[in-house]
């Protein structure tokens, strides 16, 4: 037992975070809740309640993937860029400027969204990159500034260039059929931009984990002298972790514009990068996990629709649920007594077997 | 004479830039505390939220502006001390911790909004209080230095002030030196017995006060009701400009000015046909840019020494 516990120890660290984190959120819907089992019902299974939420579980995982792929890549690099909020905002304004305004035969409009939107991104990742690289000038702050450069440069060009005055909200013009992602599951919104994510999750992990290119990034990620000593030319390394990063990024918002929307309809930022900050940290900057940790926070964002709909619990309790879990997983020396007390005794055990032998 | 030209140089223009660049020169303060300790507070964004929320909450239920003002600045210590807890004593990395407690602010103070006033946006329903504004004898009845001056906030007084208080702690009292030298070299700071977790949770503790009468500014001063996310990224024009100014108190007070000066620009555009979108983006492109400059100059004069 102990071995396991030792062996999955942050797997099991997780877990425990978590169901701190459902215990508070218990407590706060039985304190304000006039009717808490109902609540606690629609908190816990509000997505099952239909075949549509379940698609839409899914549909919002897709950005949030994509965001967190974006936000690990930079993160493994120990860049703390949290642009891709900005980025994906800015991409999906340019592209669809580009989808409106051109016309092509479906199979070449599509991957010329995507390659424009990926682009745009890359452009927005590579400033940061470029200025940390060459001056150490904080990309923390830099990100998080250009995340409302990207806002209001974005509303500019909808609203005064893009805006469909006949829609009675502030909304682009629809994009032509060629460019939008056909959704594919009856009932649902599932659309082919989700397909994307998943081959985006395969190539992040063939990125990270099996080329050399990602192994520079890690290596930098762990001790950027020693990778620089080693021959690394960490300067690249730095640019390129952001511009990747910002190409994913950039991808996450056009995608769910063709494939649900249809036209730009954000008026503010729609936080799926700061989703892809938390995915990136539950999960570990693993692609694989932080897929999971997306449709976690896809499952809470749709049981907070659901709340909102059906009980009278506010839906910012999954925000509530999800800092606190943040939180505790960050927290690096977070039941680590519990794991030296399992360690110790785990040694013990094997000091007591070896003795007949000596 | 152009109208823009026309209004920036009337003394209004003066009293609108002190009236900006109060909530930012509070909150660079308690950045630029934790700055020198070396674990910079980004939180103050979710600090001022929580603090502006409190201020307002407990004053429209309790009709007293001390209740008020205490329960906020309790709200801003009780949220640094979360990030203090987390940070120093369950070694969590202070950024993401930060980032988690901003997160944690914005939807903890909207979903208190809708439990108080049945409202996600804003808690005007509810008769909050606000802090009293002050004519200053004699300067008052200056011409223009009178209308720049006089008649702010209670609290704008006491920003300006703050810059002295920041003065002072930082380079005139044994904490101060001592968080100095643990922001400069934590392991010579504990080699001559010195506490470095203690320090730290001070300085962050501080930042949170500070960033606590920021917050109070905006819902009780500045206008007089909570909205939801109404910091709109104050606090983190506030770590640029603690990082602009160095972290050091002349430094920081002018990055407020520029900031302030900036802002207030932007709303005097805001009235002409400019689009506002562009008016909004000035001062987080000015941040870019004088903290890509401060960048390149620190880098230089690492390269020659």
């Amino acid at each position: 037992m102990d071995k396991y516990i030792l062996k999955y120890f942050n797997l099991i660290r997780t877990i425990i975070a978590i169901l701190i984190g459902v215990f508070i959120c218990i407590l706060i819907i039985f304190i304000i809740s006039k009717d808490p089992q109902n609540g606690l019902r629609y908190f816990f299974l509000g997505p099952f309640s239909s075949a549509g939420r379940i698609g839409n579980v899914i549909e919002m995982a897709s950005p949030i993937i994509l965001c967190g792929l974006a936000i690990s890549i930079p993160f493994q690099a120990e860049q703390f860029n949290v642009g891709a909020e900005g980025a994906l905002f800015i991409a999906a304004a340019v592209t669809t400027g580009f989808g409106v305004s051109t016309s092509f035969p479906k199979i070449i409009h599509i991957p010329l969204m995507v390659l424009v939107a990926g682009g745009v991104g890359a452009i927005w990742g590579f400033i940061p990159g470029i200025l940390k690289a060459k001056w150490k000038a904080n990309e923390l702050v830099i990100t998080l500034m250009m995340n409302y450069v990207a806002l209001y440069l974005s509303l500019y060009i909808i609203n005064f260039h893009f805006r469909d005055k006949k829609a009675g909200f502030l909304v682009s013009y629809q994009l032509p059929k060629t460019a939008w992602f056909d959704q594919f599951i009856k009932n649902t919104r599932i659309h082919y931009g989700v397909l994307l994510t998943i081959v985006f999750i395969i190539l992040v992990y063939i990125l990270l984990y099996k080329t050399k290119l990602g192994y520079e990034i890690r290596m930098t990620g762990m001790n950027i002298n020693f990778a620089k000593y080693g021959g690394i030319n960490t300067f690249k390394v730095i640019v390129l972790s952001q511009v990747i990063g910002g190409f994913i990024a950039g991808i996450a918002g056009i995608s769910e514009v063709m494939g649900i929307h249809r036209r730009f309809n954000w008026q503010g930022t729609p936080g799926y990068g700061w989703d892809g900050v938390v995915v990136a940290i539950i999960g570990r900057n693993h692609p694989i996990l932080l897929a999971f940790a997306s449709i976690f926070i896809a499952y809470l964002r749709v049981s907070g629709q659901v709340l909102n709909l059906m009980t009278d619990v506010p839906s910012e309790i999954v925000t509530i649920f999800e800092s606190i879990i943040i939180l505790l997983i960050t927290a690096e020396a977070f039941l680590t007594q519990w794991k030296y007390k399992i360690t110790l005794r785990e040694a013990e055990k094997r000091e007591v077997k070896i003795e007949p032998a000596s | 004479m152009n109208p823009l030209l026309k209004s920036i140089l009337s003394p209004s223009f003066g009293f609108a830039i002190l009236r900006v660049m109060t909530p930012i020169l509070f909150a660079s303060i308690g950045v630029a505390f934790s700055a020198l300790a070396g674990s910079i507070n980004i939180s103050l964004e979710g600090t001022m939220l929580i603090s502006a929320f409190f201020g307002v909450i407990v004053s429209a239920f309790t009709k007293s502006l001390t209740l008020g003002l205490i329960s906020g600045i309790l709200a801003g210590i009780g949220l640094a001390s979360i990030l203090a807890y987390f940070h120093l004593k369950l070694k969590a990395d202070i950024i993401l911790a930060a980032i988690a407690l901003n997160m944690f602010a914005s939807g903890f103070t909207i979903f208190l909004l809708y439990i108080f006033a049945k409202d996600k946006g804003t808690s005007s329903s509810l008769k909050s209080l606000v802090f009293p504004s002050i004519q200053i004898p004699i300067l008052k009845d200056i011409p223009i230095l009178g209308e720049i001056f006089s008649g702010h906030n209670i609290l704008t007084y006491l920003a300006l002030l703050s810059i002295l208080i920041f003065f002072i702690i930082i380079f005139k009292t044994p904490l101060g030196l001592r968080i100095r030298a643990v922001g400069q070299n934590p392991d010579a700071a504990s080699s001559v017995g010195i506490n470095v977790n203690k320090i730290k949770f001070y300085a962050l503790i501080l930042s949170g006060i500070f960033g606590a009468l920021g917050g109070l500014y905006l819902s009780m001063g500045y206008v007089s009701w909570f909205a939801r996310d109404m910091t709109a990224g104050r606090g983190f024009i506030a770590i640029a400009a603690s990082n602009l100014g160095a972290h050091l108190p002349l430094g920081v007070f002018l990055a407020s000015i520029l900031f302030g000066i900036l802002n207030t620009i932007a709303i005097y555009l805001a009235s002409l046909q400019v689009p506002s979108e562009f008016i909004q983006m000035i001062p987080y492109i000015a941040t870019i840019i004088t903290l890509t400059i401060y960048s390149i100059q620190a880098s230089r004069k690492k390269r020659k020494l």
